[in-house]
């Protein structure tokens, strides 16, 4: 979240699209509840009409898989009525910046496209620049090749009824939604985007939040109290595992993992070709040395380039989907899971589950027998006599049962104390990694391979006992001053000569003096506009509302009074207000780079035009990978810079033999993939059945009755439930042709006390072109009675 | 509400928290009256201490109560800016979480080709895994490709990871991309 919980009551405006949170992320309701008591609407996009859709006060639904039609039309809809802030875009965004003559868009494609590789050439979508390598603006912005004006042409195609006609909104509601959304675009007001996976799980998903960004930056929504771009995050740390870096493509801090490429054979060679020449991540090579010096310690030296051999070198893409591939295909041995069930969570499950049985050993770490460590057993459908895995079940400790710290969605980083021991012989993770890695410490210690040297040179020394200490972890990770020895106050101290170390240079100054784990502060005083300051520790350097810089106007005042959140004080020559700036404190608006709020990004100014991903500069509508319709935008029916992985492991259905869109959601009384919830006596007799929701229409087509056992199926495979004919799903109308939607809950498995069938056996094995994350939200199927 | 701030303060001293935390706590009950009203309840004397939910992203807090080695009661943490003392359906029975009969409470192993799992010691389980880990990443290790340093194994996947304490994914990454795992993924991509 670029703001924070408590800070949606600040809004005039909440747009929920691709997120329940009233059912998925209850308790932050109540600070949309406060918004509305002040007077703030609450919007609801959702294909179904959800508990958060009751709570609102305009609804409309969409065809799973439209939201980019949906936001491209609201775009073309605020540039069209002229309800965008003006001086915002001019003075704190690119729409003043040109592009190159190379820059086309036709028929759903951008210039650069190889149609074999699927992919483009980024370069042909570059900003004009002078002698200097400044870019050329047009402040006017009337420019033809101003990115404010080849925004207005691309999104002019987006007129409501060509949207519609793709999305299936009622125009009546699609019309309330954009009048409603786009009031916040005057000065005073400020709107909020709230999602989730419904946003991220498409071929489309980095686009689908592109396309918020854009808007956001239209109406002058980012940096303001009540406004920013709001990812509702599903567990209680992944936000805290993502700014830790356990993902194949990002080291800690969202530094990116060096891979195989002749430019990354060294550390100058990386640091040359990762760090722009300006905005904060030029200081890349500091975090990146101070990783590393927290990695290998003294294994780390100016002549060694900090131990920058080390770190492993991929080439190509190693996400979730393509790791199961590989597993399917016996490419890989063995595997740890630290609380993790693919088989019931990760697309396609019935794939993953056959490509388990291909690895030696497993390792799984949890507090439950699940359905994936599970998959040899008769149980699971298979003959324990033909696997021959090896699987190595370690019982985990809960949350309480040992002491941390989490970082939540409004990255607000909270210390859990431990309430009780570990059950049974449970242990923490935190003991379990440390032996693993201390036995193999042990088996290499004389061993001087190259795989040897490589483990060796990890740096670990977290005390003598068998349960590391967590406080020196803690230190390790905010980063010490080498050469005093001292703890670092600010991440801003860090260095690239190897003189600092920090294991994550965003959290660096969490810990910033002895005794000080700002993680534990729980002063709940609000210090002002519901930032609650002293409230635990939010990374970077305690900032509760990012790109605060541009909730003032140029000159330093905030744009109303109603929305201050810090504002440029002439007498002590700093910014000052309720939050720490997210800026330069001392950068006064008049200097150089002072109106510039965007500070990680090279020129500070909002990409309404951002040449750096890889399926084009502005989001486009593209059908989801399987789809019941063709598209109506462009001859290109998806996105076209998807990879595709071809034959049995991602079989693709058709729209004539599985016409209804498919999609998948969660309850409230169950969390992801059910583990933690199904094996809990309460919540499982709360909510104890798989079910797949429908509409009235669909049921009487069909001569489905609710509770009916039917069965569902797709391209993947079919799986039994319960029928929920229900008011919340309506067919959407499509010139003239009627779409059936139908969604399902994804929580269930055969462990534990509330059993049912696993909704992703039917989902796909294909990703969005530019993070990978399956296409769950949006699959084509069948539905049938049982009997 | 009263009794729990009393076990509160308990902890907090424990905790060795601020004494500008402890003012806050201390202000506006009557330390007497509270052990008197609370004589009869299951979690008087209780200790008290403060967590954050497991479950999603919101982090609300949430006071565990405990007493004879067990888990006795959870509620909202009143002092949680996020939550203010409120839960949902899943905060609210993140006790059973701890009392569930279902928990593992033994390392097990499933032998190749075995029906059933057998019950194992720490020990052996720590020694065998890390004899597998060295055996198969020693035999796939690549240490350079094209003449340059890649350092790594692609037969060794690692998953999961966001219901880890902030501390233990540090480790976790640490450790893994130090034995050259590439294939290093977690939830927040599925």
């Amino acid at each position: 979240m670029t703001n924070h919980w408590s800070d949606l009551q600040n809004t005039d405006c909440a747009l929920i699209m691709g997120g329940n949170p009233a059912e998925n992320h209850p308790i932050s309701f109540r600070w949309l509840t406060k918004a509305k008591e002040k007077g703030g609407k609450i919007v609801s996009v959702d294909p179904r009409f959800t508990r958060t859709s009751s709570k609102a006060d305009v609804y409309a639904s969409l065809r799973s898989g439209t939201d980019i039609a949906f936001m491209g039309g609201m775009i073309n809809y605020a540039l069209e009525k002229n309800m965008i802030h003006k001086e915002y875009v001019a003075e704190y965004t690119n729409a003043s910046y040109l592009v190159k003559e190379d820059y086309e868009f036709n028929d759903g494609l951008f210039s650069g496209y190889d149609k074999a590789a699927r992919k483009y050439d980024k370069t042909k979508w570059a900003f004009e620049t002078d002698e200097e390598g400044n870019p050329v603006k047009d402040k006017t912005l009337s420019h033809p090749r101003s990115v404010f004006q080849l925004l207005k042409k691309h999104y002019s195609r987006y007129d409501v009824d060509s949207v519609i006609a793709v999305t299936g909104t009622p125009k009546e509601d699609y019309l309330k939604v954009c009048e409603e959304f786009c009031s916040t675009g005057k000065p005073g007001k400020s709107g909020t985007i709230m999602y989730a996976m419904g946003t991220t799980q498409h071929t489309v998903g980095t686009q689908n939040v592109r396309a918020f960004g854009i808007i956001q930056l239209l109406l002058g929504n980012m940096g303001l109290p009540g406004g920013g771009i709001n990812a509702m995050r599903g567990e209680s740390n992944v936000q805290g595992s993502t700014d830790f870096g356990l993902l194949y493509h990002l080291l800690t801090g969202y530094v990116g993992t060096p891979t195989a490429i002749p430019e990354h054979a060294t550390l100058d060679g990386y640091n040359k070709k990762e760090t722009p020449a300006g905005g904060y991540w030029s200081n890349k090579p500091k975090f990146l040395v101070s990783l590393l010096k927290a990695w290998y310690g003294p294994n780390a030296t100016k002549d060694n380039e900090f131990g920058y051999h080390f770190l492993p070198k991929g080439n190509k893409n190693y996400s979730h989907i393509n790791l199961f591939n590989a597993m399917y295909k016996g490419e890989l041995e063995g595997a740890f899971l630290f609380g993790t069930n693919p088989v019931v969570g990760g697309p396609n499950a019935g794939k993953e589950k056959e490509a388990l049985s291909n690895l030696k050993w497993m390792v799984a770490v949890d507090l439950w027998e699940t359905e994936t460590s599970a998959f040899w057993q008769e149980e699971a459908g298979s003959d324990p006599s033909k696997i021959d895995t090896e699987v190595f079940l370690l019982p985990a400790a809960s949350s309480y049962e040992k002491e941390g710290s989490v970082s939540n969605s409004s990255r607000w980083m909270q210390y859990r104390w431990k309430a009780i021991d570990p059950k049974g012989e449970s242990l923490a993770d935190l003991e379990i990694i440390h032996m693993m890695v201390k036995h193999l410490k042990a088996l290499y210690k004389n061993e001087s391979s190259p795989a040897a040297k490589q483990f060796n040179a990890v740096d670990w020394n977290y005390g003598g006992g068998d349960h590391p200490d967590i406080d020196l972890v803690a230190r390790e990770i905010n980063g010490y001053d080498l050469t005093t020895g001292q703890l670092l106050k600010t991440f801003g101290d860090l260095k690239d000569d190897g003189t600092t170390s920090s294991g994550n240079w965003i959290y660096c100054g969490f810990y910033p003096e002895e005794g000080m784990n700002r993680s534990k502060n729980r002063d709940n005083k609000d210090t002002g506009g519901g930032n609650f300051l002293n409230w635990a520790y939010a990374w970077p350097a305690n900032r509760r509302i990012l790109y605060n810089r541009a909730s003032a106007d140029p000159s330093g005042k905030p744009w109303s009074k109603d929305k201050a959140v810090i504002w440029w004080d002439g007498i002590q020559q700093k910014w000052v207000g309720n939050d720490i700036p997210d800026f330069k404190p001392t950068v006064a608006p008049a200097d150089p780079g002072g109106t510039a709020p965007f500070i990680m990004i090279n020129g500070g100014l909002g990409g309404l035009f951002a040449p750096t991903l890889n399926d084009g500069p502005f989001p486009e509508h593209y059908e989801p990978f399987e789809s019941p319709v063709k598209n109506a935008f462009s001859s290109q029916e998806i996105n076209p810079a998807i990879a595709i992985i071809e034959g049995e492991f991602n079989l693709k259905g058709d729209s004539k033999k599985y016409p209804i869109v498919g999609t998948t959601y969660r309850v409230s009384e169950h969390w992801q993939s059910g583990s933690m919830t199904r094996n809990q006596e309460w919540l499982s007799e709360l909510a104890g059945h798989m079910y797949i929701e429908m509409s009235e229409e669909l049921a009487k087509e069909k001569g489905i009755k609710n509770k009916d056992q039917i069965i569902v199926s797709s391209a993947r495979g079919e799986i039994k439930a319960y029928a929920m004919v229900t008011k919340r799903f309506k067919p959407h109308m499509m010139k003239g042709k009627m779409v059936h939607q139908v969604g399902m809950p994804w929580h269930f498995g055969y462990k534990g006390y509330a059993t049912g069938d696993t909704a992703n056996r039917l989902t796909p094995h294909i990703g969005d072109a530019n993070t990978t994350i399956p296409e769950y939200k949006a699959f084509l199927c069948d539905i049938r009675r049982a009997d | 509400m009263v009794e729990i701030n009393l076990n509160r303060r308990q902890f907090l001293k424990l905790s060795g928290a601020t004494a500008a935390t402890l003012a806050i706590v201390e202000l506006g009950f009557n330390e007497k009256e509270v052990h008197a009203k609370t004589k009869e309840l299951k979690i008087a004397k209780a200790t008290v201490t403060p967590t954050i939910c497991a479950f999603c992203g919101v982090g609300c807090g949430i006071l565990v109560h405990t007493k004879n080695d067990t888990v006795v009661y959870t509620e909202g943490d009143p002092d949680s800016p996020v939550n203010e003392g409120t839960l949902c359906s899943k905060g609210t029975t993140i006790r059973q979480v701890y009392t569930s009969e279902k928990r593992l409470t033994k390392p097990l192993y499933r032998a190749p080709g075995s029906k059933k799992w057998e019950e194992k010691s720490w020990d052996w389980m720590y020694e065998t895994i890390a004899k597998r880990t060295k055996e198969t990443r020693d035999r796939t290790f690549v240490e350079k490709e094209n003449g340059m340093f890649v350092n790594k194994t692609e037969a060794i996947a690692s998953l999961g990871g966001a219901a880890l304490d902030n501390e233990e994914t540090y480790l976790l990454a640490k450790m893994m991309r130090g034995l050259g795992v590439v294939y290093l993924e977690h939830q927040a991509r599925i």
